[in-house]
């Protein structure tokens, strides 16, 4: 599958790399969906005797493949959240020279990253590549809330119902992008979604 | 002299005013006639007496109400006021500077009182007379960056100096002009500022990071910046967006002269000194379009400036729709006449409207 190319934005927008096979004594792989093909690519039976992926399908059946590598551990998950405290606890035991790689949407990468910069790991010392949807976990500035997967702006806040619009400001801490209200100034004047990238 | 402290609202029946005193001292931010970003520091070494400059801290007729105005907005979101666990001593640093400048430069309203770490602080227009021991969070109640942040005007960022950057780890923001710390708490210089149009492509932050990161303990900069805001409206928060952004659309040619003020942040810089960090204090001073024209060179001037502004920084600004009623109303403030340099309304010297 082709990677997305993201439009150049502000300096607050995070920029996705790509994954490349790293010395280090643990590696630990951390993807959802289609960022299991950038595990695919970067793995090495080396890397995978002491690697530990940790990967949510989301519907996809990359699993098997994932699993046929022979990773020294492998967890499938079925969502993000439900895999949090494991990854809590493998950074919690992690040594230095442990390598991160991050791969696939945004919201995997940006939530995985920040309990990795919470354990001391430098999020510039983390790798990570983007591979499928460019859908946003986004938070709304009003209600603090987050919606997950927005791929369209305007979208209606999954909390508190506003209609806000899509902004490329990122926080690290919260892994989230911001979103305005858009009819603040006029209420009930709400343009029709789009897609976020045309 | 004696400071007499107005009663009056930021919100709500918005009673706020100000005396002539406070507009014959309000900063405006425009040195001439036309208006672009600059990196436009200089030292903050005191000013001409009675000006917002003369002080480190300008203790002025609004402050019991912005105090109480900030403790309604803390109440309703405690948000606003956020620490990192690595910024507690920079927040005793900001508690001593302003607690030894506030004492020093107004002591008929400010006293400190320190035997050793033992301290006694009293604030006569608050009310209050605290004793506790520096450097012990427990004798306080509040931490030490939102307590003395509770006495002074203005937004207070405090800024982490690492790895050649600033990072916004700290702060007590309630009067910011539209952006949060919430979101932006933990990000470096150019995150935070990475919204702004323009600025990063003249390459504004670059300059203006590489001063900031050289600013030493015991001198301090300034610089002025501005914006416009509907109403006297302290809170101009993009939480609270959803609740005030209507009131852009509530200008007429009729209440434009008395309800669109002029918004305008003091900014200044000081190094603290046990944590390194930089404070960046942002005070903000509102003043109305009519107090504004009683100068007749701001009138002249404020005129040019909004006129000719960029489409993108009144974008930005949160003004290109009301840009149009605004020159109706200010166009009949300028004569054409030339203008003085410098920000100060030489109200003695410059001639009268001749319009």
């Amino acid at each position: 599958m082709s990677k997305f190319e993201f439009p150049k934005s502000i300096l607050s927008r995070p920029v996705w790399g790509t994954l490349e096979p790293r010395r280090g004594l643990h590696h630990l792989m951390i993807a959802d969906a289609e960022g299991a093909e950038a595990i695919l690519d970067v793995a090495t039976p080396e890397m995978m005797e002491s690697a530990h992926i940790i990967f949510i399908p989301k519907g996809t059946d990359y699993a098997k493949r994932l699993r046929a590598l022979n990773p020294a551990q492998f967890y499938d998950g079925p969502s993000y959240a439900a895999s949090v405290t494991r990854i809590q606890r493998v950074l919690l035991g992690a040594k230095m020279s442990t390598q991160v790689y991050l791969s696939g949407t945004e919201s995997l990468m940006g939530q995985a990253m920040l309990e990795c910069t919470n354990a001391g790991i430098p999020h510039t010392a983390i790798q990570t590549e983007h591979r499928g949807s460019t859908a946003r976990r986004m938070q709304c500035v009003h209600c603090k809330g987050f919606t997950e997967d927005v791929a369209i702006d305007p979208f209606v806040c999954s909390h508190c119902g506003l209609n806000l619009f899509v902004r490329d400001h990122y926080s690290r801490r919260y892994a989230a992008y911001q979103g305005v209200c858009v009819d603040a100034e006029d209420p009930g004047n709400v343009p029709p979604s789009k897609g976020i990238y045309p | 002299m004696t400071i007499q402290f107005n009663d009056e609202t930021f919100r709500g029946d918005y009673s706020f005013k100000n005396s002539d005193w406070a507009i014959q001292r309000f900063p405006f931010p425009f040195h001439e006639d036309s208006y672009m970003y600059s990196v436009n520091m200089e030292q903050h070494r005191g000013g001409p007496k009675g000006s917002i400059y003369e002080k480190r801290f300008d203790v002025d007729e609004h402050y019991l109400a912005e105090m109480r105005d900030r403790a309604m907005v803390l109440d309703d979101d405690p948000l606003r006021c956020q620490s990192l666990p690595h910024m507690t001593l920079a927040g005793w640093d900001l508690l001593e500077l302003i607690m030894v400048s506030k004492s020093e430069d107004y002591p008929d309203l400010f006293e400190l009182h320190r035997n050793g770490d033992q301290w006694r602080w009293i604030n006569k227009p608050m009310g209050i007379d605290d004793s506790f021991t520096f450097l012990d969070a427990a004798t306080l109640p509040y931490g030490p960056m939102e307590y003395i942040t509770r006495q002074a005007q203005g937004d207070f960022a405090v800024l982490d100096q690492r790895d050649d950057n600033l990072w916004m780890d700290a702060g007590m923001i309630t009067t910011q002009a539209d952006w949060s710390l919430d979101f932006d708490i933990g990000m470096n210089f150019f995150e935070w500022h990475a919204p702004v149009p323009l600025a990063h492509e003249k390459g504004i932050f670059v300059r203006a990071l590489k001063f900031l990161l050289n600013i030493q303990q015991g001198a301090p900069a300034r610089r002025l910046n501005w914006t416009m805001t509907v109403n006297p409206l302290l809170d101009t928060s993009p939480e609270n967006y959803h609740k005030w952004g209507v009131q852009k659309t509530e200008i007429t040619p009729e209440n434009i002269g008395s309800k669109q003020h002029l918004r305008v942040e003091l900014q200044t810089f000081f190094r603290l000194p046990r944590s390194n960090a930089l404070v960046f204090p942002i005070r903000c001073y509102l003043c109305n379009f009519q107090d504004l024209m009683s100068m007749p060179k701001w009138g002249r001037r404020l005129h040019r400036v909004i006129r000719d502004l960029p489409e993108e920084l009144a974008t930005y600004k949160g003004f290109i729709d009301n840009r149009p009623m605004m020159l109706d109303y200010l166009e009949k403030f300028d004569d054409g006449l030339p203008t003085s340099p410098g920000i100060w309304p030489e109200f003695e010297t410059e001639p009268p409207l001749q319009k």
